[in-house]
Protein backbone atom coordinates (compact mmCIF):
# COMPACT_ATOMS: atom_id res chain seq x y z
CA UNK A 1 0.00 0.00 0.00
CA UNK A 2 2.70 2.35 0.33
CA UNK A 3 3.00 2.29 -2.93
CA UNK A 4 0.35 4.58 -3.38
CA UNK A 5 2.00 7.16 -1.18
CA UNK A 6 5.40 6.90 -2.18
CA UNK A 7 6.88 9.97 -4.17
CA UNK A 8 7.10 9.27 -8.02
CA UNK A 9 10.09 8.98 -9.56
CA UNK A 10 10.89 11.89 -12.46
CA UNK A 11 10.46 8.71 -15.07
CA UNK A 12 7.25 7.34 -13.67
CA UNK A 13 6.34 11.01 -13.49
CA UNK A 14 6.64 11.00 -16.81
CA UNK A 15 5.44 8.61 -17.92
CA UNK A 16 2.38 8.90 -16.06
CA UNK A 17 2.07 12.61 -17.51
CA UNK A 18 2.38 10.91 -21.26
CA UNK A 19 -0.50 8.77 -19.98
CA UNK A 20 -2.93 11.61 -19.41
CA UNK A 21 -1.29 13.40 -22.35
CA UNK A 22 -3.05 10.71 -24.58
CA UNK A 23 -6.18 10.27 -23.12
CA UNK A 24 -6.48 14.00 -23.86
CA UNK A 25 -5.85 13.33 -27.65
CA UNK A 26 -7.95 14.33 -30.46
CA UNK A 27 -7.90 10.75 -33.04
CA UNK A 28 -8.70 10.93 -36.25
CA UNK A 29 -9.48 6.98 -37.85
CA UNK A 30 -8.30 7.67 -41.65
CA UNK A 31 -6.07 9.77 -43.83
CA UNK A 32 -8.05 10.67 -46.99
CA UNK A 33 -9.22 14.08 -47.61
CA UNK A 34 -11.85 14.11 -44.96
CA UNK A 35 -9.05 13.15 -42.02
CA UNK A 36 -6.52 15.37 -43.05
CA UNK A 37 -8.26 18.62 -44.51
CA UNK A 38 -9.60 18.15 -40.36
CA UNK A 39 -6.17 17.61 -38.75
CA UNK A 40 -5.50 20.97 -40.92
CA UNK A 41 -8.47 22.98 -39.92
CA UNK A 42 -7.76 21.80 -36.30
CA UNK A 43 -4.76 22.83 -35.63
CA UNK A 44 -5.41 26.32 -37.46
CA UNK A 45 -7.51 26.99 -33.67
CA UNK A 46 -5.00 24.46 -31.56
CA UNK A 47 -1.65 23.97 -31.82
CA UNK A 48 -1.59 21.93 -28.30
CA UNK A 49 -3.79 19.32 -27.94
CA UNK A 50 -2.28 15.84 -29.39
CA UNK A 51 -3.38 14.56 -32.04
CA UNK A 52 -3.16 11.19 -33.81
CA UNK A 53 -4.27 10.18 -37.23
CA UNK A 54 -4.87 6.44 -37.46
CA UNK A 55 -4.21 5.14 -41.31
CA UNK A 56 -4.81 1.76 -42.94
CA UNK A 57 -2.58 2.40 -45.75
CA UNK A 58 0.72 4.49 -46.11
CA UNK A 59 -0.89 7.71 -44.76
CA UNK A 60 0.91 9.85 -47.79
CA UNK A 61 -1.23 13.07 -48.20
CA UNK A 62 -3.32 12.71 -51.52
CA UNK A 63 -6.58 14.31 -53.21
CA UNK A 64 -9.14 11.83 -54.20
CA UNK A 65 -10.98 14.20 -56.36
CA UNK A 66 -8.18 14.42 -58.43
CA UNK A 67 -7.58 10.37 -59.11
CA UNK A 68 -10.47 10.62 -61.93
CA UNK A 69 -8.32 13.34 -64.08
CA UNK A 70 -4.99 11.90 -63.30
CA UNK A 71 -4.04 11.29 -66.47
CA UNK A 72 -5.01 14.65 -68.31
CA UNK A 73 -2.74 16.39 -65.58
CA UNK A 74 -0.12 13.71 -66.12
CA UNK A 75 -0.03 12.54 -62.71
CA UNK A 76 0.93 9.69 -62.08
CA UNK A 77 0.17 7.22 -58.32
CA UNK A 78 3.78 9.01 -57.11
CA UNK A 79 3.13 12.67 -58.57
CA UNK A 80 -0.33 12.30 -56.90
CA UNK A 81 1.10 12.17 -53.42
CA UNK A 82 1.04 15.90 -52.26
CA UNK A 83 2.82 15.14 -49.17
CA UNK A 84 4.29 12.07 -47.54
CA UNK A 85 2.32 10.89 -43.87
CA UNK A 86 6.23 12.28 -42.35
CA UNK A 87 5.65 15.79 -43.46
CA UNK A 88 2.28 16.00 -42.93
CA UNK A 89 2.76 14.72 -39.49
CA UNK A 90 5.74 17.42 -39.03
CA UNK A 91 2.85 20.13 -40.38
CA UNK A 92 0.38 19.31 -38.28
CA UNK A 93 2.62 18.58 -35.11
CA UNK A 94 0.47 15.02 -35.28
CA UNK A 95 1.05 11.30 -34.58
CA UNK A 96 0.33 9.63 -38.22
CA UNK A 97 0.03 5.97 -37.69
CA UNK A 98 0.12 4.23 -41.20
CA UNK A 99 -0.79 0.64 -41.83
CA UNK A 100 -2.50 0.44 -38.49
CA UNK A 101 -6.45 -1.14 -38.36
CA UNK A 102 -8.82 -0.27 -35.62
CA UNK A 103 -10.58 -3.61 -34.07
CA UNK A 104 -13.22 -2.00 -32.21
CA UNK A 105 -13.96 1.40 -30.53
CA UNK A 106 -15.20 1.52 -26.85
CA UNK A 107 -17.26 4.25 -26.33
CA UNK A 108 -17.68 3.67 -22.56
CA UNK A 109 -13.97 3.29 -21.70
CA UNK A 110 -12.94 5.86 -24.49
CA UNK A 111 -10.31 3.89 -26.22
CA UNK A 112 -9.72 2.76 -29.65
CA UNK A 113 -8.75 -1.41 -29.79
CA UNK A 114 -6.04 -1.47 -32.66
CA UNK A 115 -5.84 -4.95 -34.74
CA UNK A 116 -2.73 -6.09 -33.19
CA UNK A 117 -4.28 -5.82 -29.38
CA UNK A 118 -2.50 -1.92 -28.69
CA UNK A 119 -5.05 0.24 -27.17
CA UNK A 120 -5.24 3.98 -27.90
CA UNK A 121 -7.28 6.22 -25.37
CA UNK A 122 -9.14 9.52 -26.80
CA UNK A 123 -10.34 12.36 -25.94
CA UNK A 124 -12.60 12.88 -29.08
CA UNK A 125 -12.23 10.39 -31.26
CA UNK A 126 -13.35 11.44 -35.32
CA UNK A 127 -14.56 8.69 -37.71
CA UNK A 128 -12.94 9.82 -41.60
CA UNK A 129 -13.59 6.70 -42.70
CA UNK A 130 -14.89 7.09 -46.37
CA UNK A 131 -16.72 5.12 -48.38
CA UNK A 132 -16.55 1.54 -50.25
CA UNK A 133 -17.86 1.34 -53.71
CA UNK A 134 -20.09 -0.91 -54.75
CA UNK A 135 -19.81 -3.88 -56.59
CA UNK A 136 -22.23 -5.27 -58.45
CA UNK A 137 -22.89 -9.55 -58.42
CA UNK A 138 -21.57 -10.44 -61.88
CA UNK A 139 -20.61 -13.87 -63.33
CA UNK A 140 -18.03 -15.11 -65.39
CA UNK A 141 -13.71 -15.89 -65.04
CA UNK A 142 -12.84 -12.11 -65.20
CA UNK A 143 -15.69 -10.78 -62.61
CA UNK A 144 -13.09 -10.97 -60.22
CA UNK A 145 -10.53 -8.64 -62.64
CA UNK A 146 -13.08 -6.02 -62.46
CA UNK A 147 -11.09 -2.33 -61.32
CA UNK A 148 -12.80 -0.19 -59.20
CA UNK A 149 -10.72 3.23 -58.27
CA UNK A 150 -11.34 4.82 -54.63
CA UNK A 151 -8.05 5.22 -53.26
CA UNK A 152 -4.74 5.85 -54.35
CA UNK A 153 -3.29 2.40 -54.21
CA UNK A 154 -6.18 1.54 -56.32
CA UNK A 155 -5.08 4.50 -58.66
CA UNK A 156 -1.46 2.85 -58.82
CA UNK A 157 -3.27 -0.37 -59.84
CA UNK A 158 -5.22 0.94 -62.60
CA UNK A 159 -2.03 2.65 -64.07
CA UNK A 160 -0.26 -0.14 -64.06
CA UNK A 161 -2.49 -2.29 -65.97
CA UNK A 162 -3.52 0.74 -68.14
CA UNK A 163 -0.12 0.14 -69.70
CA UNK A 164 -0.32 -0.50 -73.13
CA UNK A 165 -4.34 -0.61 -73.03
CA UNK A 166 -6.24 0.10 -75.38
CA UNK A 167 -9.99 -0.01 -74.55
CA UNK A 168 -12.02 0.26 -71.55
CA UNK A 169 -15.60 -1.05 -70.31
CA UNK A 170 -16.75 1.41 -67.59
CA UNK A 171 -19.58 0.67 -65.56
CA UNK A 172 -21.47 3.32 -65.06
CA UNK A 173 -22.58 6.45 -66.46
CA UNK A 174 -22.64 8.83 -63.31
CA UNK A 175 -20.15 11.36 -62.19
CA UNK A 176 -16.88 9.01 -61.59
CA UNK A 177 -17.72 7.31 -64.51
CA UNK A 178 -18.07 10.27 -67.01
CA UNK A 179 -14.73 11.81 -65.65
CA UNK A 180 -13.01 8.98 -66.01
CA UNK A 181 -14.32 7.78 -69.54
CA UNK A 182 -13.03 11.91 -70.33
CA UNK A 183 -9.65 11.40 -68.94
CA UNK A 184 -9.08 8.02 -70.60
CA UNK A 185 -9.40 10.35 -74.07
CA UNK A 186 -6.36 12.10 -72.91
CA UNK A 187 -4.57 8.59 -73.40
CA UNK A 188 -5.83 8.02 -76.62
CA UNK A 189 -8.54 5.33 -75.36
CA UNK A 190 -12.20 5.38 -76.31
CA UNK A 191 -14.01 3.72 -73.74
CA UNK A 192 -17.38 2.44 -73.49
CA UNK A 193 -19.90 3.27 -70.87
CA UNK A 194 -22.36 1.11 -69.60
CA UNK A 195 -25.37 2.10 -67.12
CA UNK A 196 -28.74 0.55 -66.38
CA UNK A 197 -30.05 3.91 -66.95
CA UNK A 198 -30.91 5.69 -70.04
CA UNK A 199 -28.62 8.76 -69.94
CA UNK A 200 -25.67 9.92 -68.43
CA UNK A 201 -25.57 11.58 -64.93
CA UNK A 202 -29.63 10.62 -64.47
CA UNK A 203 -29.84 11.37 -61.07
CA UNK A 204 -28.40 14.66 -61.63
CA UNK A 205 -29.12 16.45 -64.40
CA UNK A 206 -32.82 16.85 -66.43
CA UNK A 207 -32.88 14.87 -69.66
CA UNK A 208 -31.86 17.23 -72.03
CA UNK A 209 -29.01 18.42 -70.13
CA UNK A 210 -28.08 14.72 -69.87
CA UNK A 211 -28.38 14.59 -74.26
CA UNK A 212 -26.36 17.60 -73.99
CA UNK A 213 -23.62 15.67 -72.14
CA UNK A 214 -23.75 12.72 -73.59
CA UNK A 215 -23.58 14.48 -77.04
CA UNK A 216 -20.16 16.35 -76.69
CA UNK A 217 -18.64 13.29 -74.78
CA UNK A 218 -19.59 11.28 -78.02
CA UNK A 219 -18.03 14.13 -80.47
CA UNK A 220 -14.69 13.48 -77.85
CA UNK A 221 -14.74 9.41 -78.51
CA UNK A 222 -16.59 7.98 -75.61
CA UNK A 223 -19.13 5.60 -76.10
CA UNK A 224 -22.23 4.97 -74.36
CA UNK A 225 -24.33 1.83 -74.27
CA UNK A 226 -27.73 2.71 -71.99
CA UNK A 227 -30.31 0.78 -70.61
CA UNK A 228 -28.09 -2.17 -69.76
CA UNK A 229 -26.15 -4.04 -67.47
CA UNK A 230 -23.23 -6.83 -67.26
CA UNK A 231 -24.13 -10.36 -67.19
CA UNK A 232 -20.74 -11.81 -67.29
CA UNK A 233 -17.07 -10.37 -67.56
CA UNK A 234 -15.01 -13.44 -69.19
CA UNK A 235 -11.60 -13.24 -69.35
CA UNK A 236 -9.84 -13.66 -72.88
CA UNK A 237 -6.42 -14.66 -74.06
CA UNK A 238 -6.45 -10.88 -75.24
CA UNK A 239 -8.27 -9.23 -72.13
CA UNK A 240 -12.04 -9.45 -71.28
CA UNK A 241 -15.35 -10.19 -73.33
CA UNK A 242 -18.00 -8.22 -71.57
CA UNK A 243 -21.38 -9.83 -72.04
CA UNK A 244 -24.11 -7.58 -71.64
CA UNK A 245 -27.70 -8.28 -70.83
CA UNK A 246 -28.73 -7.80 -74.46
CA UNK A 247 -26.98 -10.43 -75.43
CA UNK A 248 -24.28 -8.26 -77.03
CA UNK A 249 -20.85 -8.07 -76.39
CA UNK A 250 -17.83 -5.57 -75.66
CA UNK A 251 -14.08 -6.31 -75.95
CA UNK A 252 -11.84 -4.26 -73.57
CA UNK A 253 -8.50 -4.84 -72.35
CA UNK A 254 -9.65 -3.60 -68.91
CA UNK A 255 -13.20 -2.84 -67.22
CA UNK A 256 -13.68 -0.52 -64.43
CA UNK A 257 -16.28 -0.53 -62.02
CA UNK A 258 -18.07 3.35 -61.06
CA UNK A 259 -21.42 2.33 -59.62
CA UNK A 260 -20.92 4.36 -56.12
CA UNK A 261 -20.34 4.70 -53.10
CA UNK A 262 -21.63 3.19 -49.64
CA UNK A 263 -20.63 4.89 -46.53
CA UNK A 264 -18.32 2.97 -44.39
CA UNK A 265 -19.86 2.26 -41.19
CA UNK A 266 -18.66 -1.57 -39.59
CA UNK A 267 -16.67 -0.11 -36.54
CA UNK A 268 -19.34 2.37 -35.92
CA UNK A 269 -21.96 -0.42 -35.84
CA UNK A 270 -20.07 -2.57 -34.22
CA UNK A 271 -19.15 0.51 -31.58
CA UNK A 272 -23.14 0.70 -31.34
CA UNK A 273 -23.44 4.04 -32.90
CA UNK A 274 -26.54 5.04 -34.58
CA UNK A 275 -26.42 3.90 -38.44
CA UNK A 276 -28.71 4.59 -41.47
CA UNK A 277 -27.24 4.99 -44.56
CA UNK A 278 -24.10 6.70 -43.15
CA UNK A 279 -22.83 7.14 -39.54
CA UNK A 280 -25.86 9.18 -38.08
CA UNK A 281 -24.82 12.62 -36.66
CA UNK A 282 -25.90 15.80 -35.86
CA UNK A 283 -24.87 19.92 -36.95
CA UNK A 284 -22.02 19.38 -34.29
CA UNK A 285 -20.84 15.96 -36.70
CA UNK A 286 -21.42 14.09 -33.09
CA UNK A 287 -22.46 10.60 -33.38
CA UNK A 288 -25.20 9.26 -31.15
CA UNK A 289 -21.97 8.87 -28.59
CA UNK A 290 -20.64 11.69 -27.43
CA UNK A 291 -17.00 12.36 -28.07
CA UNK A 292 -17.76 10.38 -30.84
CA UNK A 293 -17.84 12.08 -34.79
CA UNK A 294 -17.85 11.67 -37.99
CA UNK A 295 -17.32 13.32 -41.21
CA UNK A 296 -16.87 13.14 -44.67
CA UNK A 297 -18.42 10.42 -47.17
CA UNK A 298 -18.78 7.82 -44.46
CA UNK A 299 -21.30 10.55 -42.58
CA UNK A 300 -25.00 10.92 -42.49
CA UNK A 301 -24.99 14.58 -41.30
CA UNK A 302 -28.53 15.49 -40.45
CA UNK A 303 -29.99 13.01 -42.74
CA UNK A 304 -27.52 13.98 -46.10
CA UNK A 305 -25.21 11.69 -47.56
CA UNK A 306 -23.24 14.07 -49.72
CA UNK A 307 -19.82 12.77 -50.75
CA UNK A 308 -18.31 16.02 -52.59
CA UNK A 309 -15.62 17.95 -51.34
CA UNK A 310 -17.21 20.95 -50.59
CA UNK A 311 -19.52 19.74 -47.98
CA UNK A 312 -16.78 17.93 -46.45
CA UNK A 313 -14.63 21.20 -45.91
CA UNK A 314 -17.64 22.38 -44.21
CA UNK A 315 -17.86 19.73 -41.82
CA UNK A 316 -14.17 19.98 -41.83
CA UNK A 317 -14.23 23.88 -40.48
CA UNK A 318 -17.27 23.68 -37.69
CA UNK A 319 -16.21 20.00 -36.28
CA UNK A 320 -12.56 21.57 -36.12
CA UNK A 321 -14.22 24.59 -34.20
CA UNK A 322 -16.07 22.05 -31.68
CA UNK A 323 -13.19 20.16 -30.91
CA UNK A 324 -11.25 23.50 -30.14
CA UNK A 325 -13.70 24.25 -27.74
CA UNK A 326 -16.31 26.51 -29.23
CA UNK A 327 -19.48 24.74 -30.42
CA UNK A 328 -20.07 25.25 -33.89
CA UNK A 329 -22.98 23.39 -36.70
CA UNK A 330 -22.42 23.03 -39.78
CA UNK A 331 -23.83 24.86 -42.22
CA UNK A 332 -24.09 23.90 -45.93
CA UNK A 333 -24.84 27.06 -48.76
CA UNK A 334 -25.31 26.01 -52.07
CA UNK A 335 -22.39 24.09 -52.99
CA UNK A 336 -21.93 23.07 -56.66
CA UNK A 337 -20.21 20.38 -57.72
CA UNK A 338 -17.52 20.74 -60.44
CA UNK A 339 -18.18 17.26 -62.71
CA UNK A 340 -14.52 16.67 -64.36
CA UNK A 341 -14.82 16.66 -68.08
CA UNK A 342 -13.31 19.24 -69.66
CA UNK A 343 -15.11 17.63 -73.12
CA UNK A 344 -18.25 19.36 -71.70
CA UNK A 345 -17.71 21.51 -68.78
CA UNK A 346 -20.37 20.43 -66.33
CA UNK A 347 -21.82 22.20 -62.64
CA UNK A 348 -24.63 20.75 -60.72
CA UNK A 349 -26.14 22.34 -57.77
CA UNK A 350 -28.59 19.85 -56.81
CA UNK A 351 -31.76 20.69 -55.22
CA UNK A 352 -32.54 19.87 -51.58
CA UNK A 353 -34.19 16.51 -50.97
CA UNK A 354 -37.95 16.65 -51.37
CA UNK A 355 -37.70 20.19 -52.61
CA UNK A 356 -40.72 20.62 -55.07
CA UNK A 357 -40.01 22.08 -58.38
CA UNK A 358 -39.55 21.87 -61.97
CA UNK A 359 -36.57 21.85 -64.47
CA UNK A 360 -36.47 25.17 -66.77
CA UNK A 361 -33.86 24.24 -69.34
CA UNK A 362 -32.58 26.26 -71.91
CA UNK A 363 -30.60 25.17 -74.89
CA UNK A 364 -28.10 28.19 -75.81
CA UNK A 365 -25.16 28.18 -78.66
CA UNK A 366 -22.67 25.74 -77.33
CA UNK A 367 -24.07 25.55 -73.76
CA UNK A 368 -26.97 24.21 -71.71
CA UNK A 369 -28.54 25.96 -68.79
CA UNK A 370 -31.05 24.12 -66.55
CA UNK A 371 -32.95 25.53 -63.58
CA UNK A 372 -34.66 23.84 -61.17
CA UNK A 373 -37.76 26.73 -59.49
CA UNK A 374 -40.41 26.39 -57.00
CA UNK A 375 -43.76 27.37 -58.18
CA UNK A 376 -42.94 31.41 -57.64
CA UNK A 377 -39.95 31.32 -59.89
CA UNK A 378 -37.62 30.82 -57.02
CA UNK A 379 -34.03 28.71 -58.12
CA UNK A 380 -34.19 25.65 -55.96
CA UNK A 381 -30.97 23.90 -57.95
CA UNK A 382 -29.26 24.17 -61.84
CA UNK A 383 -27.26 22.39 -63.94
CA UNK A 384 -25.02 24.34 -66.41
CA UNK A 385 -23.45 22.84 -69.07
CA UNK A 386 -20.77 23.88 -71.82
CA UNK A 387 -20.32 28.04 -72.41
CA UNK A 388 -23.48 28.40 -69.66
CA UNK A 389 -21.20 27.23 -67.28
CA UNK A 390 -20.22 31.20 -66.89
CA UNK A 391 -23.31 31.55 -64.52
CA UNK A 392 -22.40 29.65 -61.80
CA UNK A 393 -21.21 32.19 -59.47
CA UNK A 394 -24.44 34.18 -60.21
CA UNK A 395 -26.78 31.39 -59.84
CA UNK A 396 -24.85 29.65 -56.80
CA UNK A 397 -25.63 33.48 -54.96
CA UNK A 398 -29.51 32.99 -55.33
CA UNK A 399 -29.41 29.09 -54.50
CA UNK A 400 -30.82 28.95 -50.87
CA UNK A 401 -28.84 26.28 -48.80
CA UNK A 402 -29.16 23.05 -47.39
CA UNK A 403 -28.41 23.90 -43.54
CA UNK A 404 -27.96 27.61 -42.65
CA UNK B 1 2.53 37.14 -62.39
CA UNK B 2 2.58 33.86 -60.90
CA UNK B 3 -0.30 30.92 -60.82
CA UNK B 4 -1.32 29.37 -57.33
CA UNK B 5 -3.17 25.45 -57.72
CA UNK B 6 -5.48 24.20 -54.93
CA UNK B 7 -4.47 21.66 -53.37
CA UNK B 8 -7.41 19.17 -53.48
CA UNK B 9 -9.47 19.67 -56.22
CA UNK B 10 -6.12 20.89 -58.52
CA UNK B 11 -8.19 24.72 -59.32
CA UNK B 12 -5.71 27.14 -60.92
CA UNK B 13 -5.38 30.63 -59.67
CA UNK B 14 -3.11 32.76 -62.46
CA UNK B 15 -2.53 36.50 -61.18
CA UNK B 16 -2.53 37.34 -64.77
CA UNK B 17 -5.98 36.28 -64.84
CA UNK B 18 -7.25 37.15 -61.80
CA UNK B 19 -11.12 35.93 -61.24
CA UNK B 20 -13.56 39.13 -62.23
CA UNK B 21 -16.62 36.82 -61.59
CA UNK B 22 -15.63 36.80 -57.84
CA UNK B 23 -14.69 40.47 -57.61
CA UNK B 24 -10.82 40.18 -58.05
CA UNK B 25 -9.67 42.05 -61.15
CA UNK B 26 -7.10 40.56 -63.86
CA UNK B 27 -3.38 41.30 -62.47
CA UNK B 28 -4.62 40.48 -58.83
CA UNK B 29 -1.66 39.39 -56.73
CA UNK B 30 -1.91 36.28 -54.67
CA UNK B 31 -0.86 38.14 -51.12
CA UNK B 32 -3.98 40.61 -52.43
CA UNK B 33 -6.51 38.10 -52.70
CA UNK B 34 -8.84 38.55 -49.30
CA UNK B 35 -7.59 36.15 -46.64
CA UNK B 36 -11.63 34.63 -46.69
CA UNK B 37 -11.23 34.03 -50.46
CA UNK B 38 -12.02 30.27 -50.75
CA UNK B 39 -11.35 27.44 -54.00
CA UNK B 40 -14.40 28.53 -56.16
CA UNK B 41 -14.55 25.08 -57.45
CA UNK B 42 -14.03 23.03 -53.92
CA UNK B 43 -14.56 25.33 -51.07
CA UNK B 44 -10.35 25.37 -49.80
CA UNK B 45 -9.42 28.23 -48.06
CA UNK B 46 -6.59 30.65 -49.32
CA UNK B 47 -4.21 29.15 -47.34
CA UNK B 48 -4.01 25.79 -48.43
CA UNK B 49 -3.12 26.64 -51.84
CA UNK B 50 0.25 26.04 -53.39
CA UNK B 51 2.27 27.85 -55.96
CA UNK B 52 3.12 26.37 -58.84
CA UNK B 53 6.26 26.77 -60.81
CA UNK B 54 5.77 28.05 -64.33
Amino acid sequence: MTDLVAPQTPAAEAETAAKADTAAAVVIIGSGLAGYTLAREFRKLDKLTPLTILSRDHGDFYSKPMLSNALASNKTAATLVMKPAEKMAAELNASVRGQVQVERIDTAEKRITLVGGEVVPYRDVVLALGADTLHIAMAGSGADAVLSVNDLDDYARFAQQLEGAKSVVILGAGLIGCEFANDLLHRGIRSTVVDLADRPLSRLLPAPASAFLREKLEAAGVQFRFNLAVHQVVKTPDGFDVELTDNSHLQADLVLSAIGLRPRTAIAEAAGLAVNRGVVVNRLLTTSSAHVHALGDCAEVAGHVLPYVMPLMQQARALAATLAGTSTAVVYPAMPVMVKTPACPTVVCAAAPHAVGTWRVNTIPDGCDARFEDAQGGLLGFALLGSATVQKQLLTAQVAGWLS
Amino acid sequence: MKTYQCIVCSFIYDEAEGMPEDGIAPGTLWTDVPADWMCPDCGVSKADFEMIEI
